[in-house]
């Protein structure tokens, strides 16, 4: 066998921690270094978890996730909106205070310099959460593309300690724990409230799984954030909840069609490659990388970003190269895995707009063979409608 | 944890069981438990030879690809074709599930694997338990 891991007993100074990290362990989590963060891939089967129970926790009932490495930038002042406007490609404009939209900050030439969730947190405050990889990068970008607003930009990146409770019945858990009325918070809007007795925590009806849940924002220091993980953990003990880890977290995306960045999106792909056209509001006069978006609009784009579903015995992986009848190359999976939910393997990839329609038929490489796929709608899954 | 004593084990996490010039090979408890929930195993045909030290297949996780490595030279007689339907047993049952049988080449190879208290020293030291 290779690639067999033992869970490291330490982690070199450099790696990052969050506030639960010794929490983890002592679940007895596997961990990884994501991005320069130490964080649990997945928890022991011993305690009925593991990628695929977690994965189905959270498409049953409900599943806790640390997502603390994640960053938190704040616009706030005068010309808080225009700054947001600025960088960011999606209407800002649009959002009531307590709404929440996905969004996307663009280089000059249209591509990514992450994704991005903008909340408007108050008349002229707004609270941005980006990528783990990429916090340094963001908020020096937003702070130096927005020099010309009257606008403060702050970087709460290690304030806060972040949990997503995530599934059908996170609404259950969560109320337990808040007197904020949950049922009045509608899914991509945010409210405050007390949790686990702490006053005035962001709570966000937001997530990365493709299922109903939220976020909330609570103080980084490790007792807090142990205290609160333990306390979700047992309201949501009837539901059957389980720690999840960023294994489930890539599988639970990607059922969902979700980009991840530094796969789906990326500083040399555009909007339109990407296909999140419906985030990029084109109608508004000027934001970073209009121009050139606008360019590349009329001039068409060489690869498009599609769904695959495996036909034959395989999966297909990350990197893994999408190649014509003959063996050439003509795309690339983006991300690859088994589908735990819909038992299927799936994959995103970028392959030629001309290979795109629904149903055709294409060959991953796995291991020098071809496996046959096919070109599936997008997303794999969608979560079932409250009646 | 006390690895069966009918067979012998490699650095890779396979073990192979001997049965006169016949054996069985599979993946350890250790190795199941590292990869998480198997999901996928790649086999060779009825015929295939093997070589030892040299990739056999491949065992899937959800989360990665992991090569199968010969304990020891020979001709494979039989795969097991629940794995291909079932993998999960892997990860159930490690040392009941054999994944292919094969007619050693020279049982002499057995000799440099290693013994069960052997590879429980070595998965330990690695850092398993």
């Amino acid at each position: 066998m290779s690639s067999v891991e033992a869970s490291p007993a330490s982690t070199p100074a450099v790696v990052r921690q969050t506030a639960l990290n010794a929490v983890h362990r002592q679940m007895g989590a596997k961990m990884v270094d994501f991005n320069g963060w130490d964080m649990p891939v997945e928890y022991p089967a011993a305690i009925g978890c593991g990628i695929i129970n977690e994965h189905m926790a959270v498409r049953t009932g409900v599943g806790i996730f640390d997502v603390s490495h994640m960053g938190d930038i704040r616009l706030a002042g005068r010309q808080a909106l225009d700054a947001v406007q600025h960088i960011s490609m999606n209407d800002a404009s649009k959002l009531a205070i307590g709404q929440a939209q996905y969004s996307a900050l663009l280089y000059p030439q249209g591509t990514f310099v992450d994704d991005v969730i903008v909340h408007r947190l108050d008349e002229d405050e707004y609270f941005l959460v980006i990528n783990a990889g990429t916090r340094e990068k963001d908020f020096n970008w937003v702070r130096d593309n927005t020099r010309q607003f009257d606008c403060a930009v702050e970087n709460l990146s290690d304030d806060f300690t972040q949990i997503a409770i995530q599934g059908p019945k996170s609404v259950d858990t969560l109320q337990k724990l808040t007197d904020a009325d949950l049922r009045k918070v509608k899914f991509y809007w945010v409210t405050r409230g007390s949790v686990c007795g702490l006053k005035n925590i962001l709570i966000a009806r937001t997530g990365y799984t493709a299922e109903d849940g939220f976020e909330i924002y609570i103080p980084a220091d490790e007792a807090t954030s142990a205290r609160v993980w333990n306390e979700i953990l047992n309201a949501g003990k009837e539901f059957g909840i389980v720690p999840c880890g960023l294994g489930a977290r890539n599988t639970l995306r990607l059922e969902g069609g979700l980009s991840l960045y530094g796969h789906e999106i990326s500083d040399t792909i555009n909007v339109w490659e990407a296909r999140l056209d419906r985030f990029c509001k084109m109608e508004k006069p000027e934001f970073v990388g209009r121009l050139a978006l606008e360019k590349a609009k009329a001039e068409g784009v060489k690869r498009t970003l599609v769904g695959l579903e495996m036909v034959d015995r395989g999966i297909a992986r990350d990197g893994y190269k999408i190649v014509d009848d003959s063996g050439g190359e003509v795309g690339y999976v983006t991300s690859g895995s088994p589908a735990p939910f819909l038992k299927k393997n799936i994959a995103l990839a970028y392959i030629p707009p001309a290979l795109a329609p629904l149903g055709t038929p294409v060959n991953v490489e796995i291991r020098g063979q071809g496996v046959r796929a096919q070109v599936v709608p997008t997303p794999f899954y969608k979560r079932p409608k409250k009646s | 944890m006390a690895y069966p004593t009918d067979r012998k084990y490699t650095k890779e996490h396979e073990w192979i069981q001997p049965n006169g010039n016949t054996a069985a090979i599979g993946i350890t408890d250790h190795a199941q438990e590292s990869l998480g929930d198997i999901v996928f195993v790649d086999l060779p045909k009825v015929g295939a030879e093997l070589a030892a030290g040299k990739s056999f297949g491949t065992v899937e996780s959800v989360k990665a690809v992991s090569d199968l490595y010969s304990p020891v030279s020979g001709t494979v007689t039989e795969i097991n074709g629940e794995l291909a339907t079932s993998p999960e047993k892997v990860n159930k049952d490690a040392h009941g599930s054999w994944m292919v049988k094969i007619t050693l080449k020279d049982p002499k190879e057995l000799a440099s694997l290693l013994s069960p208290a052997d590879y429980d020293k070595f998965v330990e030291e690695e850092g398993g338990h």
